[in-house]
């Protein structure tokens, strides 16, 4: 594998009413609490553990595993341990309709896969994608699988600009190659 | 097809083919690090790139305006960190006599119209007051563009939001600008930049203009442009910059991702109230709640030109007994300025407390923090929950927070 494709199983961040959260916030995602812990192994045991409902997230993740997330993922302030967190789970990608600009750039920079997908909202609430679903996608070419359901659906492939660095490892593995 | 203001900037700044939702790599002609942010570039660089020299020293800045001069151990290493990589470097550090760094490089003629400028100041697309492309971003970020030069972007949408009708005192730009963040949220403009029209913005000096970029920031956009503007603004911002101002314009026909027009027709004061910055009412509907404490200063309203308006008010008066007022410049020439005009004496009489310029009580950093309880009216932008102390603070303009300490209590200038 070039490592273009993964394949695992969703999480929906979703309420009681199957409506995805939106806005969820940084603090939501790594509280502020745990902000001095520096080794990322460990940051993921705090991952979502501020988030109604979604507390137990660590407990239940398994790697490879898929969140989805409703717009602006990720707003607030630039912490770089609300991308780590997913990282320390080794959750193979966040797919949200938008994300905070910084939480987007700390995860490309970081070398963390994560796509938009204007259309996710529809989706969920036609239950193309639920929680439980295994799904194959993409990051070339944004094409998606959901194995489980034997259906075909696409979200925004990664940029050229940001499948480099996700291949590279990360932005200063990435300057090392061209430099 | 035409371009937008953004997109004709950034297609300056790299090879790549510009168009919304595209990533290019951009050139940049300024990067900066502040005393948040810049110790952990000094760290990921030394970590990184060892002793190599960064891009270019003329464009490498290091501008300290949060906690200056220390008011923590942990500010005065984090400052001593990033000096001592400066010298080793030959990068110009604008210390702790300087001020709030976005401010700096706009006194200082380094960021310009045209210009893209990075830095690790989540305020920095304040800089689209004169026409530059300026961006916060992450130390990680940041330590990428002191040795490149160069950062990745992705070329934002932009909105048209037209403005109609004029406002006159007591509104100020600050009123204005609370009202349009009342009307867009977060989430009409969310990642994109924005073009200001109308003739309340055109008329806008270069303070009025700080005061709405900034805020965009709280608008959660990328960054706000106003085109248009008098004769009197050019020579403005030549007069202090030392600087020609030739800002770039939107082409005919370029695409905009939705337009939105309103009337500020009969604006009067704003105020937002705690802990959101978008949660705006008129001042009216807040007249009487008792006040402790008032900031005025910050990116935000700490030009001369706020200080002045502020001034003004207070002169030959006294701030209500068991209220304090503090009143904090942008920059050591606009301390410069008010000392030069007599607007320090007015202010110092009326019982402020003046510190040195910088960022202060907006940051967490000089001038005090706010205690359980306590409430504030403050010039500053944010006004979240924690962010000044356990206190609430309102937002509002010098006038209304000028009249609020004479009175004890939120009102408007008329009604003192
Ligand atoms: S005054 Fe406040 S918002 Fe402005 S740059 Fe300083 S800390 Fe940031």
């Amino acid at each position: 594998m070039d490592g273009s494709v993964v394949t695992g199983r969703i999480w929906v961040l979703s309420d009681q009413k199957g409506k995805l959260i939106e806005d969820i916030d940084t603090d939501q995602i790594y509280h502020n609490a745990f902000l001095h812990i520096t080794e990322i192994s460990e940051m993921g045991q705090h991952a979502l553990n501020n988030l109604e409902g979604w507390k137990d997230f660590p407990q239940k993740a398994r790697p490879g595993d898929i969140i989805i997330a409703g717009r602006n993922f990720g707003a607030g302030s630039s912490r770089q341990q609300a991308v780590d967190c997913f990282v320390s789970l080794k959750v193979g990608l966040v797919i949200a309709p938008s994300f905070g600009a910084i939480y987007f750039r700390n995860a490309v920079n970081s070398g963390f896969p994560i796509l938009n997908c204007a259309e996710l909202e529809e989706m969920v609430a036609q239950r193309i994608l639920e929680t439980g679903d295994e799904v194959e996608i993409n990051f070339q070419t944004g094409e998606g699988k959901n194995i489980s359901k034997a259906d075909s659906f696409k979200v925004e492939p990664m940029s050229a600009v940001q499948y480099d660095i996700f291949k590279a490892g990360g932005l200063f593995e990435y300057g090392k190659l061209v430099s | 097809m035409g371009k937008t203001i953004i997109e004709k900037i950034i297609r300056n700044h790299t090879e790549d083919e510009v168009s919304p939702g595209q990533v290019v790599w951009m050139g940049l002609d300024v990067r900066s690090a502040r005393d948040f942010g810049g110790p952990n570039v000094v760290k990921n660089f030394e970590r990184e790139y060892g002793n190599s020299p960064v891009a270019d020293i003329k464009k490498t800045f290091f501008t300290f305006d949060l906690c200056v001069p220390a008011c923590s151990l942990k500010y005065a290493d984090n400052q001593q960190v990033c000096r001592e990589f400066a010298r080793k470097q030959g990068i110009r550090v604008f210390d702790v006599d300087s001020g709030i760094g976005s401010h700096v490089l706009i006194e200082e003629g380094l960021a310009q119209a045209g210009t893209t400028v990075v830095g690790t100041d989540s305020h920095l697309n304040i800089l689209g007051a004169i026409g530059c492309f300026g961006q916060g971003m992450g130390d990680v970020d940041i330590t990428y563009a002191f040795k490149t030069g160069k950062t990745w972007f992705e070329v934002p949408k932009t909105l048209k939001v037209l403005i109609k009708g004029r406002f006159s005192l007591p509104a100020t730009a600050k009123d204005l600008t609370l009202y349009i963040l009342k009307e867009l949220g977060t989430k009409k403009a969310a990642l994109q930049a924005v073009e200001f029209y109308g003739e309340a913005v055109r008329k806008l000096t270069l303070s009025g203009r700080i005061t709405l970029c900034s805020m965009v920031t709280e608008m959660a956009g990328i960054i706000g442009f106003i085109p248009e503007h008098d004769d009197s603004l050019r020579d403005e911002i030549e007069k202090l910059t030392g600087a020609g101002f030739s800002p770039v314009h939107a082409d005919k026909g370029c695409l905009y991702s939705g337009q939105i027009e309103f009337d500020i027709n009969g604006l009067v004061p704003q105020v937002a109230v705690p802990f959101s910055p978008d949660n705006v009412q008129d001042v009216s509907e807040l007249k009487g709640i008792r006040i402790d404490t008032g900031f005025i200063g910050s990116c935000t309203n700490g030009r001369a030109e706020d200080l002045a308006l502020a001034a003004r008010i207070l002169k030959g008066k006294r701030v209500k007994q068991g209220v304090t007022l503090k009143v904090v410049p942008a920059t050591r020439r606009v301390y410069e300025e008010i000392l030069e005009r007599g607007i320090l004496e007015d202010l110092f009489r009326s019982g402020a407390i003046i510190s040195s310029p910088g960022c202060s009580g907006c940051a967490e950093g000089h001038i005090g923090l706010t205690g359980e309880g306590e409430v504030q009216v403050s010039t500053g932008n944010r006004n979240f929950s924690g962010k000044q102390g356990k206190g609430k603070t309102y937002l509002a303009s010098p006038a209304v927070v000028a009249a609020s300490c004479l009175a004890g209590q939120i009102l408007s200038p008329e009604d003192l």
